[in-house]
């Protein structure tokens, strides 16, 4: 390793511009001619439009277009699309009412946009939007899951009835059942996990300018995945074609995956640059983030694991209805399913596992990936039921956990993974070492003399990552593959470009991608430079979410430098006069081994260029691309231990400590994995103890603001002790297995734990605001 | 945003003028309220009049018995005030805890008490030190003062020019934060006034804004100690419920930050 190698922390190259102000993001970009679009957004959840008057809109001030949802539809621009296919367990399709980008006749969450205004200026928008006066037929809403799945509920869709878009399952139920039948115990949880809203830093935002002698839209949009915008854009909604649209993400503040999707304000910005002939802006403000951002969550489950006399998991028994709002949103059929009942084997040998999904439509926002997608919500159950269970049977947490670990790799778990390695014992047993477990019950007693409720929980998480082998999620229902690509690019001076189909939106791609390159050619990574996030720079791309950017995007960059060092090795080999076998790079340079013959960089990428004296019949340049697509998920796994403090008085959790030992194989650079697991646990709990999406009876978004939705602050986390313990995937040459969502996946068990095992009530909800824990203690919530 | 003329008056009687002058006026002290509610188009004041620049109307003094803050005092001035530390410690604390640095800078203690936020600090120091609201036209009690949600007694034009807060033999605040807005879930200030007599406000927990709490008052003044308040029942009826706390919870917490008011007032 050298000292930006591999495994070294190098500062964020990125930051620089970032902190001070200096980044350039979707609002940022100005267009000669630009105008601003401003939604005209439905305040009900569930409404027929009777009519809309656009008249009085069109002539106020600066107004050159008003646009609703019936031009749209008359325009033939097509219904927004969910990309992964689920089949119920009848054979049925899944069952999917159509989503216009804007509503001609009915709206079914609040916030659907129904016309949006095009002006001079954004407050002339905004007046504009006021003056256009809808008619609504209000109808009966349902809110949530509970009150979608009611005989005789109020229906969303006529395509799905009673309100269910798939019944689905996965596992074997006989013999799940005849598990439980001679089980020697049994533990059951009625789980709610709860809804969030993803709140990125930058609210999303789009560009949209058409170039009427080419034909030639550009849409700079906050994507993490700007061509497969492009490809979704062009295939499915007849606004431009693929080669007549170039799709640029520039920096972009974040997106949790709420950034993963195709929402409807790009697709109108595109529509309507052309109808107006101007270059069209929308920016989100935070209001309409809340309302519009795809949430996360939201899963209703019941949970039953069967154990023999020794204690041993006989079998997993799961009932899950997802809600996945009014509309499916890009992937979020396959976030409750394929991304969820398969992680539900945890890090157990659980010999037989049945689950069934049924997902709902209600009158919300559309819920797709957030943050983890689908894994925190399975380790969540598997891991409360793990600590439930140790209660029940009278058995140490940890005792449980290490007596059903999974101790040989590979290993087929009975819903489709098969984890390639890990080692859960070493990282429980470095996260009981960091938190002195052994300690713990003279912590507890101590606390208790100064009357406080101390608690401690566990959470052994597994994920599967790096998402994904294309031909694996190509038979699971994918409407794509989930390579990677790269192309190398050595200049002829000898800097080079990267470019990837990976974004970077606050992960430090910028950074990280460069390391390998200083690992592999001894060069500075200021000589680096990483392009992406532009559909005509870089060829193509799968984009940044599932912690795949290092398993699977670094990996297709690795492939490309591969070629590119094979090429310099040989004209290097002509130049100094030897064979190619013997030579050696380091520092920059190319070495015959065993000798002093060198040829820098430089001089081996100017050869290439000038191509004057190339060995013969090689192609002039130096530049190299590769496509890589997995064998396998990668599954990074670890220990969280939360020990924690509740006052009795006022229910208010107050952290004592929290320890993460986490398996993500090699570590590019551990300074930023170690951001990365902050953050992560930030989300996660938050999630446990303060975030909460809350639509109420009639529809409306409660928690539309931060002063009613908790968003984790500094001063509401602990400290975190992170260490590390290693496995090196074997899955790709890297050895990396991905560290983006692991801690939002494996915190929420462990705060909830903890909670429980403090007030000695395992009923509680997320998130256990001081409320709910205060009743949980004094038993009459 | 709407449009809207904004004005910087120089003294109160100018402030006064303007706003008599203008259709729809507001005056402007921290912004913290108006602001927010002006860009989400929701208040539409023809004119904006900020009293922040005012010179009379900014300082602490000690005055004999009485600590005197003047209106449009920042909650940074109150914070780093050596008089206001020595005259009534809990006061300070209280705004330790109110908002967060940015806030502290902004924010004045005549526009949280014009306002009367139902979650508010400050109105719950007014109620329980029995202080005096001075305006341009008069001088309101403390009891008088609060009507309500957003309610108070000042006629339209009035302008807070200084809150008189007599000094307590005793006084303790303690605050349960909301967990997203971090204004009172539920607060409890109590004081032990030089004559014996005992207040006690709660904010953040009734529906109908700060309260005094008669059941806390008379176990204090029979006993002032945290253990008094131990047997009291505080009802939870006519308190707020929301998702982050119910009536009984709240009705819990008047008693336990009363508690712990009373063992920080020593």
């Amino acid at each position: 390793m050298g000292v930006e190698g591999i495994g070294a922390s190098v500062v964020r190259k990125e930051d620089r511009r970032f902190i001070t102000g200096k980044g350039r993001y979707v609002d940022d970009i100005k267009l000669v001619g630009m105008t601003f679009a401003q939604f005209v957004r439905s305040p009900h959840a569930h409404a027929k439009i009777k009519s809309i008057d656009t008249s009085a809109a069109a002539k106020m001030p600066g107004v050159v277009g008003v646009l609703t949802g019936k031009e749209i539809v008359e325009d033939k621009i097509g219904n927004l699309i969910c990309g992964w296919a689920i089949t119920s367990k009848d054979g049925t399709g899944m069952k999917m009412g159509a989503w216009p980008a804007m509503a001609p006749e009915t709206v079914r969450f609040v916030g659907q946009a129904v016309a949006v205004v095009i002006a001079e200026t954004k407050n002339q928008a905004r007046d504009a939007a006021e003056a256009v006066v809808v008619d609504y037929e209000e109808l009966p809403a349902v809110p949530d899951i509970r009150a979608a799945i009611k005989s005789g509920a109020p229906q969303l869709h006529p395509e799905a009835p009673g309100n269910v878009i798939y019944d689905w399952t996965l596992g074997d139920e006989a013999a799940t059942d005849a598990a439980f039948k001679s089980a020697a115990n049994v533990v059951s949880l009625d789980i709610t996990n709860n809804r969030l809203v993803p709140n990125a830093m930058e609210p999303r935002a789009a560009i949209a300018e058409y170039n009427e002698a080419e034909e030639h839209f550009t849409l700079y949009t906050t994507s993490q995945n700007p061509h497969v915008a492009r490809l979704v854009l062009s295939a499915f909604y007849n606004i431009a074609q693929e080669h007549k649209l170039r799709v640029v993400a520039p920096d972009v503040g974040g997106g949790f995956g709420s950034k993963i999707f195709i929402y409807p304000e790009e697709m109108v910005a595109l529509w309507a640059s052309k109808k107006v002939r101007r270059p069209v802006k929308w920016t989100g403000d935070r209001s309409e983030a809340f309302l519009t951002d795809a949430h996360g969550r939201d899963h209703l489950t019941k949970a039953e694991m069967a154990f023999d006399a020794s204690n041993k998991i006989t079998g997993l028994r799961v009932k899950t209805y997802a809600n996945l709002g009014a509309y499916m949103s890009l992937f979020s059929s396959s976030v409750p399913t394929y991304l969820y009942a398969t992680l539900l084997s945890g890090q157990y040998n659980i010999p037989n596992i049945f689950a069934e999904v049924i997902s709902v439509y209600t009158n919300t926002v559309p819920v797709d990936a957030y943050r983890g997608a689908g894994r925190p919500e399975a380790s969540f159950v598997v891991e409360r039921l793990m600590e439930t269970a140790a209660r029940q049977l009278k058995v140490d947490p940890g005792e449980l956990r290490r007596k059903n670990f999974i101790t040989s790799f590979p290993h087929q778990t009975p819903v489709i993974m098969a984890y390639d390695i890990g080692d859960f014992g070493a990282s429980l047993d470095s996260a009981m070492k960091a938190i002195d477990y052994a300690g713990f019950p003279a912590r507890k007693d101590k606390a208790k003399s100064e009357g406080k409720l101390r608690g401690i929980g566990f959470s052994c998480y597994i994920e599967a990552c790096g998402i994904a082998p294309s031909k694996a999620v190509g038979s699971l229902g994918a409407g794509v593959g989930l390579w990677e690509s790269a192309e190398v690019r050595v200049n002829p001076v000898g800097t080079i470009e990267i470019l990837t189909g990976s974004h970077s939106h606050g992960q430090g791609h910028e950074t990280t991608f460069c390391q390998l390159v200083a690992e592999r050619l001894g060069v500075p990574i200021s000589q680096v430079q990483i392009v992406h996030g532009d559909t005509d720079k870089v060829q193509f791309g799968m984009g940044t979410y599932g912690s795949r950017s290092a398993a699977v995007g670094l990996t297709a960059i690795l492939k490309a430098m591969e070629k590119v060092e094979s090429k310099a090795k040989k004209i290097a080999a002509h130049q100094l006069e030897a064979s190619e076998d013997d030579i050696v790079i380091e520092n920059g340079e190319f070495k015959v081994t065993g000798t002093d013959k060198t040829i820098a960089l430089p001089m081996v990428a100017l050869a290439a260029y000038t191509a004057h004296n190339l060995p013969d019949g090689m192609e002039p340049g130096l530049k190299e691309g590769a496509f890589y697509d997995p064998t396998n998920f990668t599954f990074p796994a670890g220990a969280y231990i939360c020990e924690l403090e509740v006052d009795p008085g006022t229910g208010k959790t107050s952290f004592v400590n929290f320890v993460a030992a986490d398996d993500f194989g090699r570590l590019i650079n551990p300074m930023i994995v170690e951001g990365q697991v902050h953050g992560g646990l930030a989300q996660g709990i938050g999630q446990a103890l303060l975030e909460g999406a809350v639509y109420d009876s009639s529809g409306q978004l409660v928690t539309a603001s931060f002063m009613d939705y908790t968003m984790p602050r500094a001063d509401d986390l602990p400290s975190f002790k992170l260490n590390h313990t290693t496995t090196l995937c074997p899955g790709n040459p890297l050895g990396v297995k991905g560290c983006g969502e692991a801690g939002a996946i494996g915190a929420s068990a462990a705060v909830i734990n903890a909670i429980t095992d403090a007030i000695g009530n395992n009923r509680l909800e997320m998130p256990a605001t001081p409320d709910r824990v205060w009743h949980a203690i004094h038993g009459n919530a | 945003m709407y449009q809207t003329t904004y004005h910087r008056p120089s003294s109160v009687d100018e402030a006064a003028a303007l706003f008599a002058k203008g259709s729809e006026s507001k005056y402007l002290a921290g912004g913290h309220t108006l602001i927010p509610v002006m860009k989400q188009r929701l208040a539409s004041p023809s004119d904006v009049i900020d009293l922040s620049k005012i010179k009379e109307l900014v300082g602490i003094a000690l005055s004999g018995d009485a600590l005197i803050i003047k209106a449009a005092t920042t909650y940074f001035d109150i914070l780093r005030s050596a008089d206001a530390k020595k005259a009534i410690p809990a006061l300070v604390h209280l705004v330790s805890v109110l908002g967060d640095p940015q806030v502290r800078y902004r924010g004045t203690i005549g526009g949280s008490i014009a306002n009367n936020d139902p979650a508010a600090d400050f109105p719950a120091a007014v109620v329980a030190l029995d202080a005096t609201v001075k305006t341009n036209k008069r001088s309101i009690s403390a009891d008088d003062f609060f009507k309500g949600l957003f309610a108070t007694a000042l006629e339209d034009g009035e302008i807070i020019t200084a809150i008189s807060f007599p000094l307590p033999a005793k006084a303790g605040y303690s605050k349960m934060r909301h967990p997203a807005s971090r204004f009172a879930l539920t607060a409890v200030f109590v004081t032990k006034t030089k004559s014996g007599d005992v207040r006690a406000a709660a904010t953040g927990a009734s529906q109908n804004g700060v309260m005094r709490v008669p059941a806390i008052e008379s176990a204090l003044k029979a006993n002032w100690s945290p253990g008094a308040l131990d047997n009291v029942r505080i009802s939870a009826d006519g308190l707020l419920t929301d998702i982050h706390g119910s009536s009984s919870y709240r009705a819990n917490l008047i008693k336990v930050m009363a508690q712990r008011a009373v063992t920080a007032a020593g």
